[in-house]
């Protein structure tokens, strides 16, 4: 019996999710008494077999084709099949991500079996002969199903930042895989990038100052920059604040927008309806500033303030400036 | 061209979603349903392109019957066409789902001729599946690239753009073709006047569902453990603004 890791990188660096699913895959696997391998995919990554090692693998599965030089969810969803079809894994698990999800799919669909995205736990008593009991994320996260995989291979990804990459190092075995890929998978390979300038982004800061309705139009929202600013922060928005057309998209918090876990998260004139909750609810502390005492995010948030962020706002960054002056 | 619209009936929960006592479903006596937000910005993105390219957009959904609000929705903001694959529950698992699709889509195809685009909404704000445009696209035999934050046509080719960690990738398909689009990707317009009156007079067109039961069984659905929170009120107004800065000094936030 065997649990399958498949590793998720980007042009030979490893990504922080694929470390949880290599612990994750190592736990799996000692609990069902499996062997515990690896797959990575373009001989770009072959040097991650070292990393993999550290983790516990006992054999490294790298697929290789000319064509693997970039990511392409089709051939890397080839790729994954084929190396299923001849090793028969009981489990394959992927990165709750992006490209996690999509290659997955992809496996999923050519080998014509069920596929359980963003899973939270793993039926403790799974032995890899019975069907196997998932735990897994829906509505982004504020609802859970408990689903049952029945296929004789089970294909899932992890949901991020649930279990957290731990060493455990042994020496891997390298099998270098041929893999057979043709023509029908070779347009959807990335065909171009345009790297982002570095600096710091609302899914990285650190201090996020956020407006909802509440802040009542674009330029309202001055004041929320300016605060932002003093705090070396960045300002997001909610849902309702895309929809109206006063910030950009890229902006948002929330389960179609973007997840975010600052230190603190203020939150000015933001209601907290599930869809903005889920993107926030990583924060590790949350200052809630409102005018309605009931509303959903005062009563989740740890620290609030009750009043107009219109007046609350501006009077927070005239203290800081006394208090801070630069 | 001609574009084809996959979207799905999806509660709009508030501050708290509950479940049914049988645990099956989210109880919707008191919630109003819209559509999943990425095939939102899927119809829309569908709708420019006919706008600037002209043609139809096709909008398809498999659901209760009831999920012909959604249809008349998306004709309301510009959609031409609609399709309705009713099933009697709320949801079928992916694979099940998938196989529907992709059978009515070749039927309407023998009859109309090839869409040029077949969108996706990413994942289902729901359901959270993330799979079954991929699996709709492999049985039609298309290629699909998903996480879709622009889709341009270039010379006959659908241009995508999708965001990474590093920055954005650019993929290019030749059509026919098949995208899960984001939400961001663009701003979904309101309904027209114009719109509202061609959502009462469209032909909503009626298909059969049929498809295997897939490998995926729900159990039962379950609320997350709440996070315990006694929130500690700062204050009222702006003299909770010394406290507040107390806070951010304690927080480590100015060193």
């Amino acid at each position: 019996m065997t649990v399958l890791a498949v590793v998720e990188h980007d042009r030979g660096t490893i990504t922080d999710a694929s470390l949880g699913v290599l612990t994750a895959a190592r736990n799996l696997a000692k609990q069902m008494g499996a062997k515990f391998e690896a797959l990575t995919i373009g001989a770009n990554a072959d040097a991650l077999s070292e990393v993999i090692s550290k983790y516990g693998a006992t054999t490294v599965h790298q697929a290789h084709n000319a064509m693997l030089t970039d990511f392409g969810p089709e051939a890397w969803g080839e790729s994954i099949a084929q190396v299923v079809r001849k090793t028969s894994p009981q489990v394959v698990i992927s990165s709750g991500t992006e490209r996690g999800h999509e290659i997955i799919a992809q496996a999923a669909a050519r080998l014509d079996l069920p596929a359980a995205m963003n899973c939270l736990e793993f039926d403790k008593d799974f032995n890899g002969t019975q069907p196997l009991k998932v735990v897994r994320a829906r509505w982004g996260g504020s609802l859970m199903e408990e689903t049952e995989i029945d296929a004789p291979i089970k294909l899932v990804t992890l949901a991020n930042h649930i279990v957290e990459g731990a060493e455990e190092p042994t020496s891997s075995t390298i099998a270098v895989f041929e893999v057979d890929l043709d023509d029908s998978v070779k347009q959807t390979f990335v065909q171009d990038r345009v790297e982002r300038v570095a600096g710091v982004t609302l899914a990285t800061s650190p201090v996020v100052v956020s407006g909802g309705r509440g802040v009542g139009s674009a330029e309202a929202f001055a004041p929320l920059e300016e605060l932002a600013g003093l705090l070396n922060g960045v300002v997001g928005c909610s849902r309702a604040v895309t929809n109206n057309g006063w910030r950009n998209h890229t902006d948002q918090v929330g389960q179609t927008g973007t997840r975010i876990a600052p230190d603190i998260y203020i939150a000015c004139g933001i209601s907290g309806a599930i869809q903005h909750w889920v993107g926030a609810m990583a924060s590790k502390n949350i200052l809630a500033i409102n005018i309605d005492a009931q509303a959903n995010i005062v009563t989740k948030a740890g620290y609030a303030v009750i009043g107009d962020l219109h007046v609350v706002v501006p009077a927070i960054s005239a203290e800081i400036r006394k208090r801070h002056p630069k | 061209m001609n574009i084809l619209v996959c979207v799905k009936r999806v509660p709009a929960p508030g501050a708290r979603i509950n479940i049914t006592s049988d645990g099956q479903q989210v109880d919707t006596a008191f919630l109003g349903f819209t559509v999943s937000p990425h095939e939102e910005c899927a119809v829309e993105q569908a709708v420019q392109l006919i706008e600037k390219h002209g043609g139809d957009v096709t909008v398809l959904t498999l659901g209760p019957t009831e999920a012909e609000e959604q249809l008349r929705t998306a004709v309301s903001t510009g959609a031409t066409k609609a399709v309705l694959v009713p099933i009697d529950t709320t949801d079928w698992d992916p694979q099940r789902t998938a196989q529907a699709i992709a059978k009515v889509i070749g039927e309407l195809e023998a009859t109309n001729g090839k869409y040029d685009l077949v969108l996706f909404g990413n994942e289902s704000a729901d359901s959270c599946g993330y799979q079954v445009g991929v699996r709709a696209a492999l049985k039609l035999g298309r290629p699909i690239v998903n996480g879709a934050k622009g889709l341009d046509i270039e010379n006959g080719v659908a241009v995508i753009r999708r965001e990474s960690d590093a920055g954005v990738e650019i993929y290019k398909l030749k059509m026919p073709a098949c995208v899960g689009v984001k939400e961001g990707i663009n701003l979904p317009r309101y309904p027209t006047m114009k719109g509202r009156l061609a959502s009462k007079k469209v032909e909503i067109t009626q298909s059969t569902a049929s498809g295997e039961i897939g490998g995926l069984k729900l159990i039962t659905l379950k609320r997350p453990p709440e996070r315990a929170s006694n929130t500690k009120i700062l204050g009222n107004g702006p003299e909770a603004a010394s406290a507040v800065v107390d806070l951010l000094e304690e927080l480590g936030v100015f060193k």
